[in-house]
């Protein structure tokens, strides 16, 4: 009953903290903008800029209305006076990938970034010198790039900014009508009392998600790649101490991190690969599943650690589409001339089954991998989304840190919801990793079974 | 698809995409090589070794049961020759004690016959000696009254008992 009692005080103290971070921006950071203009005005001179650093930390920046959105570089803008807290934009905010990595809004770690520009070619610096503040917005800008909301974007007239670092007074966003009668959003960084645009990342999406190539791409290890890195090394020690523990004890009862390792990974041996694949091909394959077991499995528990970034890696549909195309060349290249036939001449149907029959076989092999990518990412993200909601909900009970009776109530509310949602979230963890290496080892199975 | 547009994590991003490519296929064949296949060795070899201890013991055990049935068999011959012996040794102890028996009574008797035939021979010689003594006595005691009688007639019947006396002393 204590403990319960110490949990639940221990949380509370947690969401209050979380929720102290983003009340800074609200309550005060308004105050700030007439000096922000000063300093604006001087940004363009290098040496004022260096004397301003001291104070960064502290100061935040404003959020600005664009007057004419169609100005690429030097739009007119204006303090946006009447700011209110977007739980959807903070919400994506937190779910998003980015080039620092930021624990608890309070330590912010420099990332390398690797920007490649056409007209530049390959950049390579520390994205310490956006000195990043709150919400992940960077208070300089470098050589023509600046951070917004934790990702760097090159600015439009990147060409005006080529030299060093330069001050930035804050962001702004504007929808603005498309060619095509959809909305943009433009986003903006006010330099010198100035909006210019900033340009789009490289998204591969083929223009399907409003994405597309744009001048430059953003090769960084980020935060979510910090992650991998990260999750792998701490795996690879785990596994490597137990590979090491097997041959020291040989023959002997598991001790310490075999007991366990092992449990699972006879699991995954013997109730995936070895009824999936079968008992004579399952130890080709065994590798690439417990690979793909632990990977997900460790990155969806490390993204579910509180104040560690919360990083939504399993969750990033791009690391999930780069692991379900990788099944869906190894479940391909594996086929043999049994799977190849009940593609695309299905045995024991007449013809003009066969008709239909095929492109539906041809198309399951695309969908099965889409389906393994939406799946992971999907469930993954929606996690990460409810519990941010719940939290959130402190935000919107008390305006933004203006009603603490609010706030209070929202806290309450929220600590038993993200409990629960968290504990859900474990089994969520677990199941989602199972099910991505179960419906490979499937897929496996069925391109190497034996005609029978 | 709309809302998507602006999703952040949805929107996939060529240094995430090359980045995790390469984590994840250098994961795999580190991992391979250094943890998992081991591993999987180790188990595989270790649970053969608990299938042949399974087995052994099981091969063992049907040894052990075989054994102990030959071991009641030769204790139960044992437990016959046991016997056998025992009552061949009663039978010998029985034998010899009968001799025994037969030759000591035999012994005794002889033993008893000699001593009779010894005593006979010893009751013969006393019997001989007395007469001797009895005569010598006799002669003795007549030698002295035919002294005395020379000597005076007086003093005979005290003289008679005083040999009387003097027999009665020896």
């Amino acid at each position: 009953m204590r403990r319960l009692f110490s949990f639940i005080l221990f949380s509370m103290i947690s969401v209050f903290m979380l929720a102290q971070g983003h009340d800074h921006d609200h309550g005060d950071g308004h105050n700030h903008d007439h000096a922000h203009d000063h300093e604006s005005h001087a940004g363009h001179d290098h040496d004022n800029g260096e004397t301003h650093a001291g104070h960064d930390g502290d100061h935040h920046h404003a959020n600005y209305l664009i007057s004419n959105p169609n100005t690429d570089c030097g739009a007119s803008v204006s303090v946006d006076q009447n700011h209110e807290y977007d739980p959807t934009a903070t919400a994506i905010h937190h779910i998003s990938d980015a080039n620092v990595y930021t624990i608890l809004d309070a330590v912010r770690i420099p990332l390398p970034a690797i920007l490649y520009s056409k007209d530049r070619g390959v950049e390579f610096f520390s994205t310490g010198k956006f000195e990043a503040g709150h919400h992940d917005n960077g208070a300089k800008s470098y050589n023509g790039y600046v951070l917004f909301e934790g990702n760097i974007h090159k600015l439009a007239c990147s060409d005006k900014f080529v030299d060093g670092t330069t001050a930035v007074d804050g962001f702004g966003r504007v929808e603005v009508a498309g060619a095509d009668g959809k909305s943009v959003e433009r986003r903006y960084a006010v330099i010198g009392g100035k909006g210019f645009l900033l340009e789009q990342k490289t998204i591969w999406d083929g223009g399907i998600l409003g994405g597309g190539v744009t001048s430059f791409m953003d090769l960084s290890p980020t935060k979510s790649v910090v992650s991998m890195l990260i999750v792998c090394l701490i795996l690879f020690f785990a596994f490597r101490a137990a590979a090491k523990a097997y041959t020291k004890n040989e023959g002997q009862a598991p001790s310490g991190i075999q007991s366990f390792l092992e449990p699972v990974f006879q699991f995954i041996r013997d109730d995936v690969a070895i009824p999936f694949i079968g008992e004579k091909k399952y130890e080709k394959y065994l590798p690439l599943l417990m690979t793909i077991f632990f990977f997900i499995l460790g990155l969806n528990l490390w993204g579910q650690i509180p104040f560690l970034g919360s990083v939504n890696v399993s969750g990033s549909l791009t690391v999930t589409m780069i692991l379900a195309v990788l099944v869906f060349l190894i479940t391909n290249f594996s086929g043999n001339k049994n799977y190849w036939g009940h593609i695309f001449n299905f045995p024991g149907v007449p013809w003009f089954v066969k008709l239909i029959l095929t492109p539906v076989e041809v198309l399951g092999l695309f969908i099965k991998p889409l389906t393994l990518m939406l799946r992971l990412a999907g469930n993954i993200t929606a996690g990460h989304i409810a519990i941010l909601s719940f939290v959130g909900l402190i935000f919107i009970f008390g305006n933004s840190g203006t009603n603490m009776a609010g706030a209070t109530t929202g806290t309450i509310l929220a600590i038993p919801l993200t409990i629960f949602m968290m504990s859900i979230e474990l089994i969520v963890a677990f199941v989602q990793a199972f099910v991505f290496t179960i419906l490979t080892a499937s897929y496996i199975g069925a391109a190497t079974e034996e005609h029978h | 698809m709309i809302y998507l547009s602006g999703f952040a994590p949805f929107q996939p991003t060529p240094g995430l995409a090359l980045w995790s490519l390469v984590i994840f296929v250098l994961f795999w064949l580190i991992m391979g090589k250094y943890a998992f296949k081991p591993i999987a060795n180790a188990l595989k070899k270790r649970e053969s070794d608990i299938k042949d201890s399974l087995e052994q013991a099981a091969l063992a055990r049907e040894e052990m049961a075989k054994l102990n049935a030959e071991n009641e068999q030769i204790l139960a011959e044992a437990r016959e020759e046991r016997g056998k012996i025992l009552k061949e040794a009663i039978d010998a102890k029985n034998t010899i004690v009968n001799e025994a028996k037969a030759k000591a009574k035999e012994e005794a008797s002889r033993i008893v016959t000699s001593a009779k035939l010894e005593i006979e021979n010893e009751r013969k010689a006393a019997m001989i000696s007395v007469k001797n003594e009895v005569g010598t006595l006799a002669t003795d005691i007549a030698e002295k009254i035919i002294r005395k009688q020379l000597a005076g007639d007086n003093d005979h019947e005290s003289f008679v008992g005083n040999l009387i006396d003097e027999i009665k002393f020896n």
